[in-house]
């Protein structure tokens, strides 16, 4: 159907014709102009899954777009299975963006609109770009809208937090393009997926390993780089929170999946226990500090970096399950965060404070905010049924085989996470309803239903059917592994085989034991 | 679609239909439809459960469709039935189904009765998907599912703070508890490579002997698997140390209390264990433990329980004892036993609970005991139960002593017995006196807490809510004031009022709880009464109990025969120890009612202890909720802020002011700066690639 359409390239044309359309409308055409725009390219990204193959014979690459610029450089566009999932992520927020923008932003709306579509160009040109240099272009270029957005239209200290967003950045990212010159010039090419499978010197690899994490630790953002992420979510308004939540968090482990791990897999195993370190001190750390904000974005900031932990952890796994749960937490916490953005956003419109005690009660005069609130905060805690169940369970499973260690801290998030949480809610929806202007506010509206209802769907459907995710990104976890294979850790676990008649005689012989020969030996190694 | 099917989704369906109804359908339409599909449910359980008593239905699983696909992981929905999901299936429904009818009546005077039925229905669903489960993670599903729901419930009446933290409580200590079953499901699929239950306990046997590496340490494998999801047991079914959630759930409505604290989910952790036995088998060391584990939680409730006021609490630690009998059983290997115990246990303890409802239905929401007295000539029904169900808990019965004239009894004295007696026959002699002393705490609570609400003189003067009640009486207001009350039971004559003041009623009438409270009632004493006698052959004896079990749980028919050859004085120790309790109970609550008070104020200390819950409450909080809180606070305000901000982003002082010089020139102008940097970067680049 859509065969030889350059579709990657129309959905960032869309977006683009949109933003110089915005600029020349007025408020409320803009407004609709970039609603259609990111509507569009929502039912192009559904045509992408559509028609993407994962039959047995496809190519690793689909959609692929080239066309030589000017010497090196190209225009090359193509997507795997990560990529198509994360670009999935990024059209299906991006609508809601704008209808959660549609009343609360009452100040250069044509501006802010275009600002939002120029972000959607950057995310899908980030995860489909196939041209080292190009990456580079959309990865940092990502940034500078939402500076904008959270220098003009954010809060009170948007400017403290810009700069501070900016400074963490700045550092990572030169860092990176170094790396990436050393790279071209030695591998003698810009094509990431040639660079995927080139093998550069272990000694090498170490140096351009940290590079590239000093750039992605910071979009992650690990600990101890996240000090900019509350500040920036606080002042950010809140379509510019779930946006960077939902999306622009990802880009740091969509680095690791795609850079760190198949291009320098022998120093991800050696630097795999800095991962963990960090990933294991911000679990607890930000779940603790989290249990005691005060203000709501702050809290689910902080949150977000636990769970971002989870997603570092799980990918230096080198396991299936390790890859998969990341890459399924990313997703989960994309929708669930910007969902959980999405209700505070509701009653800050309404109230205008994000102070927690000064809500309460909202159960009574909210019921359905009271639901669609509760399921994403059960979601946040990792639910089973819910989307970050799966990628949770998956990435713990996955560090459990590397790290018994690790993955006892790990887990801890799971008690944290339930606690502050739960903390959370029952301080802004339950509790007796005894303000004035707490029960002056109206439950949720048509336009809020719809945006939250949308992605409560898709949280059930990732949670009981994740197999409609998983399945684009096997074959590529598949060939991650065999590609890190070699440099794969040993866990800690080693189990010996069984040995019931021994076990028997020590035990003054019971019953059991007539011998299953357990596959015990191999499995600590096989996955 | 078999009936499996509709019996796991119906209350599904049923809780999605309520719990989304609009406010315009009244709430007529939710409880229909819920406690519809509960009588369906429980329609279609029963002849499942005779099949499976008769032998002639065999362990089938009905798939659903896949779940999680990862590297060698593969997980399905999938609802397995044998005997084992046979007799929770029963359990379940009927239970359910009862409640549901039950709170009918119960929460008639509440707004938010459509939200109520649909957590009901909810709860309902998630505990069938436990006990069907076919695998581990599946059963995590339903284990988080109930616990979802739990919460949910606890939580009912949310305007109360007391009811907000009890829910958090019960949702965060679960989860210490989950936090064992998910490291036990990562081992497990790390050893055997899958998650299906059935090939785990294939598997499981041979792996006997095996050392894993687990926290630096080598130890035995299956020994490390088997506590680790013993943990996430022992979190649900409220063992000590995780136990302190428990009581606390009391702050849910009774109906609650009955079906999820008593019958239910709480028993699910026993389930788990039966549900693995084959690897539980395999390890023992961990036997030891929940032996361990199960008796001194058994102890440590009943201790717990002699002294509380609260009728309520004093039921829920009844359970939690209980649930200490159902894992020493376990423990012992007499997985029959504690099956057996939990089955009659739902029976006989939720219609406990659903008497104390009816109880605190008729003295006008009041809880405490010290409140009550003399209630058994106004609310006859619910004393007979009561009384009906008190003589199932204490096991009261006629041993069988002589060969060939069974044993015969209420449902607690088939089971509790062949727990006591399958602890000294495994050669557990300290596990079977615990077992007995207990016995005599069970006997002495249980009939403290007859006594105390039914015989004596009427104390309802004291209590405020019955003062209210009679307050209301004389303002004709008796239903405007309390959300969740029911029919006005202060609506009556207050002209009696002044005349019967002394003999401690203050002239207010309790009324006997409507029909669709004391039809469960009813129908739960039946099950009280004879769930042991009927039963007790397919659950614990040796070839009955085989063909019955199927091979399903590690069955130990040798260990079932010699509980029959244990010498008479144990056989007799439990029934000793049943009508000791009895005795003290009496002499202490009827005989010489100031003797209690006597006794407290002589032993201060040891009765502090035990009214204070051994002070596990005020150890936690000082050892793990306010250190986290204080953590928390530490590292915001010392760590991100006083350390990585300060030496980071902030720089040290002068860069600070550098840094704000900079901000201040440039202010949104590095947005630019970061622009040219980046464009000096790719101009590097550029003249790099044209020049190679």
């Amino acid at each position: 159907m859509i065969d030889g359409l350059p579709i990657l390239s129309i959905m960032l044309a869309v977006p683009a014709a949109a933003a110089v359309a915005c600029i020349f409308a007025g408020a409320a055409g803009a407004r609709w102009i970039a609603l259609l725009a990111t509507l569009v390219d929502l039912v192009l990204g559904g045509m992408l899954w559509a028609s993407f193959d994962m039959g047995p014979h496809a190519a690793q690459w689909q959609f692929v777009e080239y066309q030589p610029l000017f010497g090196r450089f190209a225009w090359a566009m193509g997507i795997d299975g990560f990529a198509l999932m994360l670009i999935l992520l990024s059209v299906f927020l991006m609508p809601i963006c704008i209808l959660a923008s549609w009343k609360a932003i009452e100040k250069r709306v044509p501006e802010y609109m275009a600002a939002f579509l120029v972000t959607e160009i950057l995310m899908i040109g980030t995860f489909a770009a196939q041209d080292l240099f190009l990456f580079y272009i959309f990865f940092e270029a990502g940034l500078i809208p939402m500076y904008l957005i959270i220098g003009i239209w954010g809060g009170v200290n948007r400017i403290y937090a810009s700069y501070k967003f900016f400074l963490y950045t700045l550092l990572g990212s030169v860092l990176m393009l170094i790396a990436m010159l050393y790279m071209s010039a030695t591998a003698g090419t810009t094509d990431i997926p040639t660079l995927m499978a080139y093998d550069f010197p272990a000694g090498v690899q170490t140096w351009l390993w940290l590079a590239f994490f000093a750039s992605f630790a910071v979009k992650m953002p690990m600990w101890p780089v996240h000090t900019w992420l509350p500040d920036a979510h606080v002042q950010a308004p809140t379509a510019g929170s779930v946006i960077l939540a939902g999306v622009l968090l990802k880009l740091g482990g969509y680095g690791f999946l795609r850079f760190s791990l198949p291009m320098f897999p022998e120093a991800s195993a050696e630097w795999m226990w800095l991962v963990f370190a960090l990933s294991a001190v911000a679990v607890v750390y930000t779940s603790l500090v989290a249990l005691v904000q005060s203000d709501m974005k702050k809290l689910i900031a902080y949150s977000s970096v636990a769970h971002m932990a989870i997603v570092t952890f799980g990918l230096f796994a080198f396991n299936a399950q390790g890859i998969e749960g990341a890459m399924m937490v990313m997703l989960g916490h994309g929708l669930v965060s910007g969902a959980l953005f999405l209700c505070v956003g509701v009653i800050y419109d309404r109230l205008h404070t994000r102070e927690i005690d000064r809500y309460g009660g909202l159960a009574i005069n909210m019921p359905k905010y009271a639901v669609l609130f509760m399921l994403f905060t059960m979601a946040s805690v990792g639910l089973p049924g819910t989307s970050n169940f799966i990628g949770e369970f998956l990435a713990l499973a996955g560090i459990y085989q590397v790290s018994t260690w690790f993955a006892l801290i790990a887990t801890t998030g799971i008690i944290l996470g339930a606690a502050y949480m739960l903390y959370l809610y029952r301080r802004v929806v339950f509790g007796d309803l005894t303000k004035e202007d707490v029960k002056a506010m109206p439950d949720l509206d048509g336009r809020e239903l719809v945006s939250l209802g949308a992605i409560a769907a898709v949280v059930l459907w990732m949670g009981v059917y994740p197999e409609s995710f998983l399945k684009p990104m096997r074959p590529d976890v598949t060939r991650l592994i065999e590609r890190i294979e070699r440099a794969k850790p040993a866990g800690d676990s080693q189990p010996t085989p069984g040995n019931p008649e021994a076990a028997k005689a020590a035990h003054g012989g019971e019953e059991h034991g007539s011998g299953h020969a357990a596959p015990a030996e191999s499995h600590g190694e096989a996955h | 679609m078999s009936a499996l099917h509709f019996i796991v989704f119906l209350p599904l369906a049923a809780a999605a239909i309520a719990g989304l109804s609009n406010k315009m359908f009244g709430s007529t339409l939710p409880k229909l439809v819920t406690t519809g599909a509960l009588f369906v449910a429980c329609g279609l359980s029963w002849p499942i459960f005779i099949a499976y008593l008769s032998g002639a239905a065999h362990e089938q699983v009905v798939p659903v469709f896949t779940w999680i696909t990862s590297g060698d992981m593969h997980v399905e929905w999938a609802l397995r039935v044998d005997s084992l999901t046979a007799v929770m299936l029963v359990v379940v429904t009927s239970v359910s189904a009862l409640v549901h009818l039950y709170s009918w009546s119960y929460m008639s005077e509440d707004p938010d009765q459509p939200r109520f039925f649909a957590y009901l229905s909810l709860f309902t669903f998630a505990m069938l998907m436990l006990v069907t489960a076919d695998n581990l993670v599946q059963m995590f599903f339903g284990w988080e599912g109930v616990g979802l729901a739990s919460y949910l419930l606890i939580g009912f009446w949310f305007r109360k703070p007391s009811a907000n933290a009890a829910a958090i409580k019960a949702f965060v200590v679960n989860r210490v508890g989950d936090l064992g079953f998910m490291l036990g499901i990562f081992g497990t699929f790390l050893v055997f490579g899958t998650v299906s239950i059935p090939a785990i306990l294939d598997a499981a046997p041979g792996m006997a002997g095996s050392t894993i590496g687990f926290l630096g340490m080598r130890l035995d494998t299956m020994t490390v698997l088997c506590l680790l999801l013993f943990v996430g047991a022992m979190g649900k079914s409220a063992q000590l140390g995780l136990h302190t959630w428990l009581p606390d759930a009391m702050e849910g409505p009774t109906p609650v209390s009955a079906l999820i604290h008593a019958a239910t989910m709480v028993t699910a952790g026993v389930f788990m264990v039966c549900r693995l036995s084959p690897m539980f088998e395999t390890s023992q060391v961990a036997m030891n433990v929940i032996t361990f584990v199960g008796a001194a939680t058994c102890l440590f409730a009943a201790t717990v329980g002699t002294t509380q006021t609260d009728i309520k609490r004093v039921i829920a630690y009844s359970t939690c004892s209980q649930l200490g009998y159902m894992f020493f059983a376990a423990g012992v290997g007499a997985y029959g036993a504690a099956m057996f115990h939990l089955f009659t246990h739902a029976f006989f303890k939720a219609l406990l609970f659903l008497g104390a409802g009816s109880v605190i239905h008729a003295m006008h929401h009041e809880q405490d005991m010290r409140y009550y007295g003399g209630l058994r000539k106004h609310i006859p029904v619910t004393f007979w139960t009561m009384f009906a169900g008190t003589l199932a808990i204490t096991g009261v019965g006629i041993p069988g002593l002589i060969h060939g004239i069974p044993a015969i009894g209420f449902a607690g004295f088939h089971s509790k017995d062949a727990i006591i007696e399958a602890a000294w026959a495994a050669g557990y002699p300290s596990a079977f006196w615990v077992g007995v002393g207990v016995a005599l705490l069970t006997s002495f609570y249980s009939w403290r807490l007859v006594f105390l609400t039914f015989y004596g003189k009427p104390r309802w003067t004291q209590s405020e809510h019955i003062q209210h009640a009679i307050h209301d009486a004389h303002g004709h207001d008796a239903h405007g004031h309390d959300d969740h009350a029911h029919d006005g039971h202060g609506a009556h004559g207050h002209d009696a009022h002044h005349g019967e003041e002394a003999d401690g009623t203050g002239g207010y009438h309790p009324h006997e709880s409507p029909w669709p409270m004391l039809v469960p009632l009813l129908l739960l004493t039946i099950g009280a009464i004879a769930a042991g006698y009927l039963f007790h052959g397919y659950f614990i004896e040796a070839e009955e109990g085989a063909h019955f079990w199927q091979g399903i749980i590690a069955f130990d028919a040798h260990l079932m025969h010699a509980m029959h050859e244990v010498p008479t004085w144990v056989k007799l120790s439990a029934s000793a120890a049943m009508v000791s309790g009895l005795a003290i109970a009496w002499l202490a609550y009827i005989r010489y009612p100031a003797f209690p008070a006597a006794f407290a104020s002589s032993f201060s200390v040891l009765y502090r202890f035990l009214l204070n819950k051994w002070y596990f409450d005020e150890l936690y909080n000082v050892l793990f909720v306010r250190p986290a809180f204080w953590i928390g606070r530490l590292l915001w305000k010392g760590g991100d802020e006083g350390t990585i901000d300060r030496f980071g982003p902030n720089g040290s002082a002068a860069a600070v002011k550098f840094g704000s010089a900079l901000a201040v020139r440039l202010q949104s102008g590095y947005v630019y700066v970061y622009a040219f940097i980046m464009l000096i970067g790719l101009t590097a680049a550029l003249t790099w690639a044209i020049l190679l």
